[in-house]
């Protein structure tokens, strides 16, 4: 089967785009797929005379992907028209979708924005204050970091995808372990399985906590916002207490942890965490029967399950929509055994489905931890249990979404590394829920998804 | 919202900072050249109350047209260089520098060559110099006390 095939054959049969890269030297191309049930796969095609046939309008998904793969290896992609740059400044004049049609005009805005916020460029087509198009031109932040990375070794190469983004340090840094791991043949003891889901749910809970925040800023509501912004304050201070850092960087290894809690240091996460559960959700209560606040959520933004599945929305995104998504499910080296995402009531892929959504899995967060903190945490090792591999592929729920790393080896030292976070997946599902929405909602629908641009810019 | 307004007054806690003179004030105009995002988590919750820095006179303003200090974070990279020149120059006299965490100040950087122009004192004359991998919070706010006492 041709290469085309192969994916088609593997979409109808369940699988998901998870994610699609070219080798350093340009000659080869895979494309990572995913079942949903924890189960990963590469199909890898060699370019010829640097063409590769497109998947895009199999999979749309792919977009960013190939359009990356052209700007940084050269890459052609055959049917993927018009292939316009993506993390190449240096060609903008291809880069914009024209302005057409009677009284269109466009909007640019940033790289710098008027807050406090990560530099990026956007292009709105309007009519009035209606959107017919948004254009995201990220990459401002790119800094070479996969490249440079190249010729590390494992443990050299970490600092690379966890420093990439300080609100993905641990996803970002797990899910790099667990493919270096796989490449040397290395599982994880039940032990370290267990201290590297506290960190990562250390991580969503100050993020989720964060991003409720900034929704309330996004709607002008300062009493929700400073309420959970001191709830992010009061999180970060406990990542502090018990890793010594308070976005818990260097809290993960290549081939073990040395996180270590005591009896008083558990103790004191559970009451820590019960308080926050407690505070959460009486300012959570409060913010539900606040009226002015929920008026400005529903059906702005919407998102359908089909086109979040379309796309490949990932994390709390894709669950608001509909989609049972999450690579929690059926993650065999982290300690998520029987988990079951929790999808909100309305699951309708708007605003508020999004807001509520990272509220109900705070509460499944704060669960998670009373249940894992429930003794102490010593350090751990991988132990060799599998043949080794040339590639290993990580996949971790970061608080925005399914996170893949995949590290092709060279010896014992990383020859190609690949990152592709929750943000990255989401980015064009945010340019689509802002389309036929009014200008002046963009950034309460942008904070909605509240996506990085340090680790999709990498 | 009451019980909000009441929690909020509870969590007003004091912080060791210093006592800034009277009547002055700080405009803050932040830039992202190339972070991780740690700075700006943390700058985010100068405002939140455990630090409320507005209680101080200090606040983050839209335009570099109304800003006394460039708050700059991260590694300085190639893209970002243009815009914030763009930015340093709209601003009025006087005005000053701050380079904010390791990366700004050229610590520990990852990246590639050809990506970074950085560190910041390369790119703009940096006139306070504030390091951490993040700093946190109660740094960056006790660091811009000191200048706007200074």
């Amino acid at each position: 089967m041709s290469y085309r095939e192969r994916i088609a054959a593997a979409l109808a049969d369940g699988w998901h785009f998870a994610g699609l890269h070219a080798s350093s030297d340009g000659r080869l191309v895979r494309t990572l797929l995913a079942d949903g049930r924890g189960a990963t796969r590469l199909e890898t095609t060699e370019a010829d005379e640097g063409v590769v046939p497109s998947i895009v309008d199999l999979a749309p998904a792919a977009g960013w992907d190939e359009r990356e793969a052209h700007d940084l290896q050269r890459i052609r992609f055959d049917g993927h028209e018009p292939l316009r740059p993506l993390v190449d400044h240096e060609r903008l004049h291809d880069r914009w979708v024209p302005v057409r049609g009677a009284d269109a005009y466009d909007v640019a805005v940033g790289p710098i924005h008027a807050g406090v916020i990560e530099s990026g460029h956007f292009r709105f087509h309007l009519v009035g204050d209606r959107i017919l198009h948004v254009d995201a031109q990220l990459f401002y932040k790119h800094r070479g970091l996969e490249r440079a990375a190249e010729g590390a070794t494992f443990e050299g190469g970490l600092a690379y995808v966890s420093r990439a983004c300080a609100a993905c340090a641990v996803a970002n840094g797990v899910a790099y372990a667990h493919a270096c791991e796989e490449t040397l043949g290395l599982v994880p003891t039940a032990e370290l399985a267990r201290a590297r889901t506290i960190l990562l749910e250390l991580e969503r809970m100050w993020s989720h906590l964060n991003d409720i925040a900034a929704v309330c800023a996004g709607v002008g509501l300062a009493a929700g916002n400073t309420s959970f912004a001191a709830l992010v304050e009061r999180a970060r201070r406990l990542n502090a207490t018990l890793t010594g850092h308070r976005f818990l960087f260097g809290t993960v290894a290549v081939g073990g942890s040395t996180l270590t809690l005591d009896a008083d240091a558990v103790r004191h996460a559970r009451t820590e965490i019960a308080g926050l559960r407690e505070a959460s959700s009486r300012s959570w209560r409060e913010l539900l029967f606040n009226a002015s606040f929920q008026d400005r959520l529903p059906d702005i933004g919407v998102v359908s399950a089909a086109e979040s599945r379309r796309l490949g929305a990932v994390g709390p995104a894709a669950r608001a929509s509909g989609l049972v998504e999450d690579a929690r499910i059926g993650s065999a080296r982290l300690a998520y055994d029987g988990f079951d995402p929790v999808l909100p009531h309305r699951a309708v892929g708007d605003v508020r489905a999004r807001v509520e959504q990272r509220a109900l899995e705070l509460l499944q967060t704060f669960t998670l931890l009373e249940e894992l903190l429930d003794r102490p945490v010593g350090t751990a090792n991988a132990q060799p249990g599998a043949e080794e591999l040339a590639i290993g592929i990580g996949r971790v729920e970061s608080p925005r979404g399914a996170t893949s790393c995949i590290v092709e080896r060279s010896g014992d030292r990383v020859e190609r590394l690949r990152l592709r976070t929750g943000s990255y997946a989401n980015w064009p599902v945010v340019a689509r829920a802002a389309a036929d929405n009014l200008l002046p909602d963009f950034p309460l629908i942008n904070k909605s998804f509240e996506l990085c641009y340090a680790c999709v810019d990498r | 919202m009451l019980t909000l307004l009441k929690d909020l007054r509870r969590l007003r806690r004091r912080i060791d900072l210093p006592q800034p003179g009277h009547g002055r004030s700080l405009a803050i105009r932040h830039v992202d050249a190339g972070s991780c995002n740690g700075c700006e988590h943390e700058l985010t919750l100068l405002s939140s109350p455990d630090y409320d820095l507005g209680r101080f006179g200090l606040g983050i303003v839209a335009s570099p047209r109304h800003a006394d200090v460039l708050l700059v974070a991260g590694a300085v990279t190639s893209r970002m260089r243009e815009p914030l020149l763009v930015a340093y120059n709209a601003m009025p006299e006087p005005r000053r520098v701050v380079a904010l965490g390791d990366c700004a100040l050229g610590c520990n950087v990852l990246g590639s060559a050809d990506d970074i122009v950085g560190p910041l004192e390369g790119v703009l004359p940096v006139d306070l110099r504030i390091p951490g991998c993040p700093p946190t919070p109660a740094a960056i706010a006790a660091a811009l006390l000191g200048l706007i006492d200074g």
